[in-house]
Protein backbone atom coordinates (compact mmCIF):
# COMPACT_ATOMS: atom_id res chain seq x y z
CA UNK A 1 0.00 0.00 0.00
CA UNK A 2 1.56 3.30 -1.08
CA UNK A 3 0.38 6.46 0.63
CA UNK A 4 1.25 10.13 0.29
CA UNK A 5 3.78 11.29 2.88
CA UNK A 6 1.46 14.09 4.05
CA UNK A 7 -1.23 11.68 5.23
CA UNK A 8 1.12 8.87 6.23
CA UNK A 9 0.79 9.45 9.96
CA UNK A 10 -2.97 9.64 9.76
CA UNK A 11 -3.11 6.39 7.79
CA UNK A 12 -0.88 4.65 10.32
CA UNK A 13 -3.01 5.89 13.19
CA UNK A 14 -6.16 4.61 11.50
CA UNK A 15 -4.47 1.27 10.83
CA UNK A 16 -3.73 0.97 14.52
CA UNK A 17 -7.06 2.14 15.85
CA UNK A 18 -9.65 1.11 13.28
CA UNK A 19 -8.01 -1.87 11.59
CA UNK A 20 -6.36 -3.36 14.69
CA UNK A 21 -2.83 -3.51 13.31
CA UNK A 22 -1.49 -3.50 16.83
CA UNK A 23 2.02 -4.80 16.20
CA UNK A 24 4.56 -2.74 14.29
CA UNK A 25 6.94 -5.35 12.95
CA UNK A 26 9.49 -3.14 11.29
CA UNK A 27 10.22 0.31 9.90
CA UNK A 28 12.84 0.61 7.23
CA UNK A 29 13.76 2.59 4.14
CA UNK A 30 15.10 2.05 0.63
CA UNK A 31 17.14 4.59 -1.29
CA UNK A 32 16.62 5.15 -5.05
CA UNK A 33 19.00 8.03 -5.85
CA UNK A 34 17.76 8.52 -9.43
CA UNK A 35 14.14 9.09 -8.51
CA UNK A 36 12.57 12.46 -7.86
CA UNK A 37 11.49 11.27 -4.44
CA UNK A 38 14.53 9.17 -3.58
CA UNK A 39 13.36 7.44 -0.39
CA UNK A 40 10.81 4.73 0.28
CA UNK A 41 9.92 4.49 3.95
CA UNK A 42 8.33 1.11 4.62
CA UNK A 43 6.20 0.26 7.65
CA UNK A 44 5.51 -3.44 8.15
CA UNK A 45 2.47 -3.96 10.32
CA UNK A 46 0.80 -7.05 11.71
CA UNK A 47 -2.61 -7.65 13.19
CA UNK A 48 -2.90 -10.31 15.87
CA UNK A 49 -6.64 -10.22 15.48
CA UNK A 50 -6.73 -11.11 11.77
CA UNK A 51 -3.32 -12.80 11.50
CA UNK A 52 -2.54 -10.49 8.64
CA UNK A 53 0.56 -8.58 7.61
CA UNK A 54 0.59 -5.40 5.57
CA UNK A 55 3.26 -3.06 4.21
CA UNK A 56 2.60 0.68 4.17
CA UNK A 57 4.99 2.58 1.98
CA UNK A 58 5.48 6.29 1.55
CA UNK A 59 7.75 8.15 -0.86
CA UNK A 60 9.65 11.20 0.36
CA UNK A 61 12.20 13.64 -0.99
CA UNK A 62 15.65 14.14 0.51
CA UNK A 63 15.36 16.32 3.61
CA UNK A 64 11.61 15.86 3.97
CA UNK A 65 10.54 15.09 7.51
CA UNK A 66 7.99 12.51 8.52
CA UNK A 67 5.87 12.53 11.63
CA UNK A 68 7.13 9.99 14.15
CA UNK A 69 5.04 6.90 14.83
CA UNK A 70 6.29 6.53 18.41
CA UNK A 71 2.97 7.81 19.75
CA UNK A 72 1.20 4.99 17.88
CA UNK A 73 3.62 2.14 18.56
CA UNK A 74 6.41 2.54 21.16
CA UNK A 75 8.46 0.03 19.11
CA UNK A 76 8.97 2.73 16.51
CA UNK A 77 11.44 4.47 18.82
CA UNK A 78 14.53 2.42 18.03
CA UNK A 79 13.39 1.49 14.54
CA UNK A 80 13.09 5.15 13.54
CA UNK A 81 16.42 5.89 15.14
CA UNK A 82 17.97 3.21 12.96
CA UNK A 83 16.36 4.66 9.83
CA UNK A 84 17.73 8.07 10.80
CA UNK A 85 21.16 6.59 11.47
CA UNK A 86 21.37 4.69 8.20
CA UNK A 87 19.53 7.03 5.81
CA UNK A 88 19.40 10.45 7.46
CA UNK A 89 15.61 10.62 7.38
CA UNK A 90 14.34 12.72 10.26
CA UNK A 91 11.15 12.17 12.20
CA UNK A 92 9.17 14.98 13.82
CA UNK A 93 8.07 14.41 17.37
CA UNK A 94 10.50 11.58 18.08
CA UNK A 95 11.51 11.70 21.77
CA UNK A 96 15.21 11.06 21.27
CA UNK A 97 16.28 11.08 17.65
CA UNK A 98 19.99 10.28 17.59
CA UNK A 99 22.27 7.70 16.08
CA UNK A 100 21.84 4.18 17.41
CA UNK A 101 24.32 1.82 15.76
CA UNK A 102 27.01 4.24 14.63
CA UNK A 103 28.84 6.53 17.06
CA UNK A 104 27.34 9.95 17.72
CA UNK A 105 29.86 12.09 15.85
CA UNK A 106 29.91 9.98 12.67
CA UNK A 107 29.45 11.75 9.34
CA UNK A 108 27.34 10.26 6.57
CA UNK A 109 24.55 7.72 6.36
CA UNK A 110 25.89 4.35 5.22
CA UNK A 111 22.85 2.75 3.62
CA UNK A 112 22.43 5.54 1.09
CA UNK A 113 23.47 4.35 -2.33
CA UNK A 114 26.00 7.17 -2.75
CA UNK A 115 27.95 5.87 0.25
CA UNK A 116 30.48 3.35 -1.09
CA UNK A 117 31.05 0.19 0.92
CA UNK A 118 34.66 1.08 1.76
CA UNK A 119 33.90 4.63 2.82
CA UNK A 120 34.31 5.59 6.44
CA UNK A 121 34.56 8.71 8.53
CA UNK A 122 38.38 8.95 8.52
CA UNK A 123 38.43 11.95 10.87
CA UNK A 124 36.34 10.14 13.43
CA UNK A 125 38.56 7.06 13.26
CA UNK A 126 41.68 9.21 13.59
CA UNK A 127 40.38 11.16 16.57
CA UNK A 128 38.70 8.37 18.49
CA UNK A 129 40.79 5.32 17.67
CA UNK A 130 44.08 7.02 16.89
CA UNK A 131 44.66 4.97 13.74
CA UNK A 132 44.67 5.83 10.06
CA UNK A 133 41.90 3.51 8.97
CA UNK A 134 39.54 1.07 10.58
CA UNK A 135 39.97 -1.47 7.81
CA UNK B 1 28.85 21.47 68.16
CA UNK B 2 31.08 24.15 69.50
CA UNK B 3 34.71 24.77 68.72
CA UNK B 4 36.17 23.05 71.74
CA UNK B 5 34.27 19.78 71.25
CA UNK B 6 35.23 19.68 67.60
CA UNK B 7 38.92 19.83 68.30
CA UNK B 8 38.82 17.79 71.49
CA UNK B 9 40.86 15.01 69.92
CA UNK B 10 43.71 17.34 69.06
CA UNK B 11 46.43 18.51 71.40
CA UNK B 12 45.79 22.05 72.65
CA UNK B 13 48.63 23.50 70.56
CA UNK B 14 47.53 21.97 67.30
CA UNK B 15 43.96 22.99 67.91
CA UNK B 16 45.09 26.50 68.53
CA UNK B 17 47.19 26.63 65.35
CA UNK B 18 44.39 25.24 63.24
CA UNK B 19 41.87 27.66 64.49
CA UNK B 20 44.32 30.47 64.05
CA UNK B 21 45.28 29.51 60.50
CA UNK B 22 41.67 29.01 59.50
CA UNK B 23 42.31 25.43 58.47
CA UNK B 24 39.29 23.38 57.25
CA UNK B 25 37.52 21.63 60.03
CA UNK B 26 37.80 17.90 59.44
CA UNK B 27 35.01 16.78 61.68
CA UNK B 28 32.33 19.17 60.59
CA UNK B 29 29.70 16.71 59.50
CA UNK B 30 26.72 18.80 60.46
CA UNK B 31 26.47 20.84 57.31
CA UNK B 32 24.91 19.01 54.42
CA UNK B 33 27.24 20.00 51.64
CA UNK B 34 30.17 18.22 53.18
CA UNK B 35 28.68 14.77 53.40
CA UNK B 36 28.99 12.36 50.49
CA UNK B 37 26.27 9.96 51.58
CA UNK B 38 23.37 12.04 50.39
CA UNK B 39 20.29 10.90 48.54
CA UNK B 40 20.93 12.24 45.05
CA UNK B 41 20.68 10.04 41.98
CA UNK B 42 23.62 8.00 40.86
CA UNK B 43 24.44 7.26 37.24
CA UNK B 44 26.12 3.90 36.82
CA UNK B 45 27.72 2.67 33.68
CA UNK B 46 27.32 -1.07 33.13
CA UNK B 47 29.37 -2.52 30.31
CA UNK B 48 30.30 -2.60 27.48
CA UNK B 49 32.72 -5.15 28.91
CA UNK B 50 30.55 -6.81 31.50
CA UNK B 51 30.08 -10.57 31.81
CA UNK B 52 26.32 -10.41 32.24
CA UNK B 53 25.63 -8.34 29.13
CA UNK B 54 26.35 -11.36 26.91
CA UNK B 55 28.52 -9.47 24.49
CA UNK B 56 29.21 -5.79 24.23
CA UNK B 57 26.13 -4.01 25.47
CA UNK B 58 26.44 -0.84 27.49
CA UNK B 59 23.60 0.05 29.82
CA UNK B 60 23.56 3.42 31.54
CA UNK B 61 21.60 3.05 34.76
CA UNK B 62 20.09 5.89 36.74
CA UNK B 63 19.87 4.73 40.32
CA UNK B 64 18.36 5.85 43.56
CA UNK B 65 20.30 3.75 46.01
CA UNK B 66 19.81 0.27 44.62
CA UNK B 67 16.58 1.12 42.85
CA UNK B 68 16.64 1.61 39.09
CA UNK B 69 14.97 4.83 37.96
CA UNK B 70 15.75 4.51 34.29
CA UNK B 71 18.06 2.95 31.77
CA UNK B 72 19.55 3.78 28.44
CA UNK B 73 21.11 1.18 26.17
CA UNK B 74 24.10 2.09 24.09
CA UNK B 75 24.53 -0.42 21.29
CA UNK B 76 26.43 -0.66 18.04
CA UNK B 77 29.77 -1.97 19.27
CA UNK B 78 29.47 -5.02 17.02
CA UNK B 79 28.05 -3.19 14.02
CA UNK B 80 29.50 -4.68 10.84
CA UNK B 81 27.10 -3.25 8.29
CA UNK B 82 25.59 -6.57 7.26
CA UNK B 83 22.83 -4.84 5.30
CA UNK B 84 25.37 -2.82 3.33
CA UNK B 85 27.46 -5.91 2.65
CA UNK B 86 24.37 -7.62 1.23
CA UNK B 87 23.98 -4.93 -1.41
CA UNK B 88 27.48 -5.66 -2.64
CA UNK B 89 27.25 -9.46 -2.76
CA UNK B 90 25.24 -11.83 -4.88
CA UNK B 91 22.32 -13.67 -3.31
CA UNK B 92 24.40 -16.82 -2.88
CA UNK B 93 27.45 -15.01 -1.56
CA UNK B 94 25.47 -13.28 1.15
CA UNK B 95 24.14 -16.55 2.56
CA UNK B 96 27.07 -17.30 4.92
CA UNK B 97 26.98 -13.77 6.32
CA UNK B 98 23.60 -14.23 7.95
CA UNK B 99 25.04 -16.98 10.16
CA UNK B 100 27.17 -14.35 11.85
CA UNK B 101 24.26 -12.34 13.15
CA UNK B 102 22.70 -14.59 15.76
CA UNK B 103 25.71 -16.82 16.13
CA UNK B 104 24.20 -19.17 18.69
CA UNK B 105 21.30 -19.95 16.31
CA UNK B 106 23.00 -19.74 12.94
CA UNK B 107 20.80 -22.39 11.34
CA UNK B 108 17.63 -20.35 11.93
CA UNK B 109 19.17 -17.26 10.35
CA UNK B 110 20.10 -19.22 7.26
CA UNK B 111 16.64 -20.72 7.04
CA UNK B 112 14.98 -17.30 7.15
CA UNK B 113 17.22 -15.89 4.45
CA UNK B 114 16.92 -18.88 2.10
CA UNK B 115 13.16 -18.87 2.45
CA UNK B 116 12.91 -15.16 1.77
CA UNK B 117 14.90 -15.51 -1.47
CA UNK B 118 12.85 -18.57 -2.43
CA UNK B 119 9.72 -16.50 -1.90
CA UNK B 120 11.17 -13.93 -4.29
CA UNK B 121 11.49 -16.71 -6.88
CA UNK B 122 8.01 -18.00 -5.95
CA UNK B 123 9.49 -21.44 -5.41
CA UNK B 124 9.72 -23.85 -2.51
CA UNK B 125 12.23 -26.37 -1.28
CA UNK B 126 11.35 -30.03 -1.97
CA UNK B 127 9.61 -32.00 0.75
CA UNK B 128 12.70 -33.90 1.88
CA UNK B 129 14.74 -30.70 2.15
CA UNK B 130 11.97 -29.12 4.19
CA UNK B 131 12.03 -31.98 6.68
CA UNK B 132 15.81 -31.85 7.00
CA UNK B 133 15.52 -28.10 7.52
CA UNK B 134 12.92 -28.54 10.23
CA UNK B 135 15.03 -31.12 12.06
CA UNK B 136 18.13 -28.95 12.03
CA UNK B 137 16.29 -25.76 12.97
CA UNK B 138 14.62 -27.42 15.91
CA UNK B 139 17.94 -28.86 17.07
CA UNK B 140 19.28 -25.35 16.77
CA UNK B 141 16.42 -24.00 18.84
CA UNK B 142 17.29 -26.44 21.62
CA UNK B 143 20.97 -25.50 21.39
CA UNK B 144 20.13 -21.80 21.55
CA UNK B 145 17.89 -22.27 24.57
CA UNK B 146 20.61 -24.31 26.25
CA UNK B 147 23.11 -21.49 25.83
CA UNK B 148 20.47 -19.13 27.17
CA UNK B 149 19.70 -21.30 30.21
CA UNK B 150 23.34 -21.91 31.05
CA UNK B 151 24.42 -18.29 30.89
CA UNK B 152 21.23 -16.93 32.45
CA UNK B 153 21.56 -19.26 35.43
CA UNK B 154 25.24 -18.38 35.70
CA UNK B 155 24.38 -14.68 35.86
CA UNK B 156 22.00 -15.30 38.71
CA UNK B 157 24.53 -17.42 40.55
CA UNK B 158 23.72 -21.04 39.71
CA UNK B 159 26.85 -22.53 38.23
CA UNK B 160 25.80 -26.13 37.54
CA UNK B 161 23.24 -25.58 34.75
CA UNK B 162 25.98 -24.06 32.60
CA UNK B 163 27.96 -27.30 32.63
CA UNK B 164 24.88 -29.46 32.12
CA UNK B 165 23.67 -27.36 29.19
CA UNK B 166 26.97 -27.13 27.40
CA UNK B 167 27.56 -30.85 27.89
CA UNK B 168 24.24 -31.66 26.22
CA UNK B 169 24.58 -29.00 23.55
CA UNK B 170 27.75 -30.73 22.43
CA UNK B 171 25.63 -33.61 21.08
CA UNK B 172 23.72 -31.19 18.84
CA UNK B 173 26.90 -29.56 17.61
CA UNK B 174 28.25 -33.02 16.77
CA UNK B 175 25.21 -33.66 14.57
CA UNK B 176 25.76 -30.29 12.84
CA UNK B 177 29.42 -31.09 12.34
CA UNK B 178 28.65 -34.47 10.83
CA UNK B 179 26.01 -32.94 8.60
CA UNK B 180 27.82 -29.94 7.19
CA UNK B 181 31.30 -29.82 8.70
CA UNK B 182 30.75 -26.76 10.87
CA UNK B 183 29.56 -26.50 14.44
CA UNK B 184 28.52 -22.90 14.93
CA UNK B 185 28.31 -20.86 11.75
CA UNK B 186 26.94 -23.78 9.85
CA UNK B 187 25.77 -22.44 6.48
CA UNK B 188 23.70 -25.61 6.34
CA UNK B 189 21.09 -24.57 3.77
CA UNK B 190 21.23 -23.21 0.26
CA UNK B 191 18.68 -21.20 -1.63
CA UNK B 192 16.28 -23.78 -3.04
CA UNK B 193 16.87 -26.53 -0.52
CA UNK B 194 19.83 -28.19 1.12
CA UNK B 195 23.20 -28.91 -0.40
CA UNK B 196 24.06 -31.91 1.74
CA UNK B 197 22.13 -35.14 1.86
CA UNK B 198 21.53 -36.46 5.37
CA UNK B 199 24.56 -38.59 6.26
CA UNK B 200 24.32 -42.29 7.09
CA UNK B 201 22.96 -42.60 10.57
CA UNK B 202 21.54 -39.07 10.69
CA UNK B 203 18.09 -40.29 11.72
CA UNK B 204 19.58 -42.55 14.39
CA UNK B 205 21.72 -39.72 15.79
CA UNK B 206 18.68 -37.46 16.04
CA UNK B 207 16.62 -40.17 17.71
CA UNK B 208 19.39 -40.92 20.17
CA UNK B 209 19.67 -37.27 21.00
CA UNK B 210 15.91 -36.97 21.59
CA UNK B 211 15.86 -40.03 23.85
CA UNK B 212 18.78 -38.74 25.84
CA UNK B 213 17.64 -35.15 26.01
CA UNK B 214 14.26 -35.54 27.72
CA UNK B 215 15.65 -36.94 30.99
CA UNK B 216 18.31 -34.25 30.84
CA UNK B 217 15.75 -31.49 30.56
CA UNK B 218 14.22 -32.93 33.71
CA UNK B 219 17.63 -32.60 35.31
CA UNK B 220 17.69 -28.89 34.48
CA UNK B 221 14.31 -28.52 36.09
CA UNK B 222 15.40 -30.44 39.17
CA UNK B 223 18.21 -27.96 39.60
CA UNK B 224 16.14 -24.84 39.18
CA UNK B 225 12.35 -25.07 39.08
CA UNK B 226 11.86 -25.53 42.82
CA UNK B 227 15.18 -24.05 43.87
CA UNK B 228 14.38 -21.39 46.46
CA UNK B 229 17.14 -19.04 45.41
CA UNK B 230 16.20 -19.36 41.74
CA UNK B 231 12.52 -18.76 42.44
CA UNK B 232 13.37 -15.83 44.68
CA UNK B 233 15.55 -14.23 42.05
CA UNK B 234 13.15 -14.73 39.12
CA UNK B 235 9.53 -14.67 40.35
CA UNK B 236 7.90 -11.29 39.90
CA UNK B 237 11.01 -9.85 38.26
CA UNK B 238 10.79 -7.95 34.98
CA UNK B 239 7.06 -8.33 34.47
CA UNK B 240 5.70 -7.54 31.02
CA UNK B 241 1.97 -7.39 30.49
CA UNK B 242 0.67 -8.77 27.17
CA UNK B 243 -0.42 -5.32 25.96
CA UNK B 244 3.04 -3.93 26.74
CA UNK B 245 4.63 -6.78 24.81
CA UNK B 246 2.53 -6.05 21.75
CA UNK B 247 3.06 -2.30 21.95
CA UNK B 248 6.81 -2.80 22.24
CA UNK B 249 6.87 -5.37 19.44
CA UNK B 250 8.33 -8.05 21.70
CA UNK B 251 8.10 -11.54 20.18
CA UNK B 252 9.23 -15.07 20.87
CA UNK B 253 9.27 -16.77 24.28
CA UNK B 254 9.06 -13.39 26.02
CA UNK B 255 5.70 -12.69 24.38
CA UNK B 256 4.44 -16.20 25.03
CA UNK B 257 5.41 -16.05 28.70
CA UNK B 258 3.06 -13.09 29.01
CA UNK B 259 0.20 -15.30 27.93
CA UNK B 260 -0.09 -14.46 24.23
CA UNK B 261 -0.33 -17.72 22.35
CA UNK B 262 1.43 -16.64 19.20
CA UNK B 263 4.08 -18.52 17.33
CA UNK B 264 4.83 -17.98 13.64
CA UNK B 265 5.20 -21.73 13.18
CA UNK B 266 1.47 -21.98 13.92
CA UNK B 267 0.22 -18.54 12.92
CA UNK B 268 1.78 -18.47 9.46
CA UNK B 269 3.30 -21.92 8.97
CA UNK B 270 6.37 -22.08 6.78
CA UNK B 271 8.32 -25.14 5.62
CA UNK B 272 6.26 -28.17 6.63
CA UNK B 273 5.37 -27.12 10.15
CA UNK B 274 1.73 -27.68 9.30
CA UNK B 275 2.39 -31.41 9.21
CA UNK B 276 3.65 -31.62 12.78
CA UNK B 277 1.73 -31.86 15.96
CA UNK B 278 3.08 -29.64 18.72
CA UNK B 279 1.89 -27.17 21.30
CA UNK B 280 2.76 -23.56 22.05
CA UNK B 281 3.69 -23.29 25.72
CA UNK B 282 2.54 -20.07 27.35
CA UNK B 283 3.04 -18.44 30.71
CA UNK B 284 0.68 -16.51 32.95
CA UNK B 285 2.53 -13.80 34.82
CA UNK B 286 5.03 -12.65 32.23
CA UNK B 287 7.89 -12.60 34.72
CA UNK B 288 11.38 -14.03 34.48
CA UNK B 289 10.31 -17.31 36.06
CA UNK B 290 7.55 -17.84 33.50
CA UNK B 291 9.92 -17.13 30.66
CA UNK B 292 12.21 -19.79 32.05
CA UNK B 293 9.37 -22.32 32.18
CA UNK B 294 8.22 -21.45 28.66
CA UNK B 295 11.67 -21.98 27.20
CA UNK B 296 12.11 -25.32 28.98
CA UNK B 297 8.75 -26.44 27.59
CA UNK B 298 9.72 -25.21 24.15
CA UNK B 299 12.77 -27.44 24.15
CA UNK B 300 10.52 -30.44 24.85
CA UNK B 301 8.15 -29.43 22.06
CA UNK B 302 11.12 -29.19 19.72
CA UNK B 303 12.00 -32.77 20.61
CA UNK B 304 8.45 -33.73 19.68
CA UNK B 305 8.80 -32.05 16.29
CA UNK B 306 12.19 -33.65 15.63
CA UNK B 307 10.83 -37.12 16.40
CA UNK B 308 7.90 -36.66 14.02
CA UNK B 309 10.12 -35.23 11.30
CA UNK B 310 12.68 -38.04 11.59
CA UNK B 311 9.97 -40.69 11.46
CA UNK B 312 8.28 -39.12 8.48
CA UNK B 313 11.40 -38.11 6.56
CA UNK B 314 10.34 -38.50 2.91
CA UNK B 315 12.65 -39.51 0.09
CA UNK B 316 13.24 -37.46 -3.02
CA UNK B 317 15.39 -34.60 -4.21
CA UNK B 318 16.84 -32.14 -1.71
CA UNK B 319 17.17 -29.11 -3.94
CA UNK B 320 14.58 -27.37 -6.09
CA UNK B 321 15.19 -26.59 -9.75
CA UNK B 322 16.60 -23.10 -9.64
CA UNK B 323 19.15 -21.49 -11.99
CA UNK B 324 22.86 -21.56 -11.14
CA UNK B 325 23.06 -17.78 -11.43
CA UNK B 326 20.33 -16.31 -9.30
CA UNK B 327 18.50 -13.41 -10.92
CA UNK B 328 15.18 -12.99 -9.14
CA UNK B 329 12.40 -11.00 -10.80
CA UNK B 330 11.98 -7.34 -9.85
CA UNK B 331 9.99 -6.99 -6.68
CA UNK B 332 10.11 -6.92 -2.92
CA UNK B 333 9.27 -9.48 -0.33
CA UNK B 334 9.04 -9.78 3.44
CA UNK B 335 9.36 -13.16 5.02
CA UNK B 336 9.71 -14.00 8.67
CA UNK B 337 10.28 -17.13 10.70
CA UNK B 338 10.09 -18.01 14.36
CA UNK B 339 13.73 -17.93 15.42
CA UNK B 340 14.60 -19.08 18.95
CA UNK B 341 14.49 -15.44 20.06
CA UNK B 342 11.40 -14.23 18.26
CA UNK B 343 10.29 -13.07 14.85
CA UNK B 344 13.24 -12.96 12.47
CA UNK B 345 12.27 -11.20 9.28
CA UNK B 346 13.98 -10.47 5.98
CA UNK B 347 12.79 -7.67 3.72
CA UNK B 348 14.47 -8.05 0.34
CA UNK B 349 14.16 -5.67 -2.61
CA UNK B 350 15.27 -7.04 -5.97
CA UNK B 351 16.01 -4.93 -9.03
CA UNK B 352 16.38 -7.97 -11.27
CA UNK B 353 20.17 -8.18 -11.05
CA UNK B 354 22.32 -10.82 -9.37
CA UNK B 355 22.74 -8.68 -6.27
CA UNK B 356 19.96 -7.70 -3.91
CA UNK B 357 19.08 -4.02 -4.09
CA UNK B 358 18.36 -3.89 -0.40
CA UNK B 359 18.24 -6.44 2.38
CA UNK B 360 16.71 -5.47 5.66
CA UNK B 361 16.98 -7.82 8.61
CA UNK B 362 14.34 -7.51 11.29
CA UNK B 363 16.24 -8.87 14.28
CA UNK B 364 14.25 -10.16 17.25
CA UNK B 365 16.97 -9.30 19.79
CA UNK B 366 17.12 -5.65 18.73
CA UNK B 367 13.41 -5.10 19.20
CA UNK B 368 13.20 -7.18 22.38
CA UNK B 369 16.07 -5.26 23.96
CA UNK B 370 13.98 -2.12 23.72
CA UNK B 371 11.71 -3.56 26.41
CA UNK B 372 14.56 -3.59 28.93
CA UNK B 373 13.80 -0.09 30.19
CA UNK B 374 10.16 -0.92 30.83
CA UNK B 375 11.04 -4.16 32.61
CA UNK B 376 13.67 -2.92 35.05
CA UNK B 377 12.17 0.37 36.20
CA UNK B 378 11.62 0.20 39.94
CA UNK B 379 13.62 -3.01 40.27
CA UNK B 380 17.03 -3.44 41.93
CA UNK B 381 20.40 -3.35 40.19
CA UNK B 382 20.84 -7.09 40.65
CA UNK B 383 17.58 -7.65 38.76
CA UNK B 384 18.92 -5.84 35.71
CA UNK B 385 21.31 -8.75 35.27
CA UNK B 386 18.45 -11.23 35.52
CA UNK B 387 16.33 -9.28 33.04
CA UNK B 388 19.08 -8.95 30.43
CA UNK B 389 19.52 -12.70 30.74
CA UNK B 390 15.84 -13.48 30.40
CA UNK B 391 15.49 -11.35 27.25
CA UNK B 392 17.99 -13.71 25.60
CA UNK B 393 19.73 -11.18 23.42
CA UNK B 394 22.68 -11.83 21.16
CA UNK B 395 24.60 -8.68 20.46
CA UNK B 396 25.76 -9.89 17.07
CA UNK B 397 22.14 -9.70 16.03
CA UNK B 398 21.31 -6.48 17.84
CA UNK B 399 24.11 -4.60 16.11
CA UNK B 400 24.37 -6.55 12.87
Amino acid sequence: MVVDSAICYEVLRRMREDEQFDYCVDITAVHYPKREQPFDVVYILYSFHDNERVRVKTLITDGERLRSAVSIWPTANWLEREVFDMFGIEFDGHPDLKRILLPDGWKGHPLRKDYPILQQDKDWVQINLGIESGQ
Amino acid sequence: MNDSTRTAYLSPQTAQTRRGAGAPDLLDLDTKDQTFLDATELVLNMGPQHPSTHGVLRVILKLDGEKVLGTECVIGYLHRGVEKIAENRTYTMFNPYVDRMDYVAAVSNGLGYCEAVEKLFATEAPQRAQYIRVILTELCRIASHQVWLGTHALDIGALTPLFYCFRDREEILKIFEKYCGARLTTHAFRIGGCIYEAYDGFEQDCKNFCDAFLPKSDEYEELLTTNRIWVGRTKGIGILKPEDCIALGVTGPVLRASGVKWDLRKAQPYESYKAFDFEIPTGVNGDTYDRYLVRIQEMRQSVRIIRQAVDGLPSGPIVAKIPKVLKPPVGEVYHSIEAPKGELGYFIVSDGSTQPYRVRVRPPSFVNLQALDKMVRGMLVADVVAVIGTLDIVLGEVDR
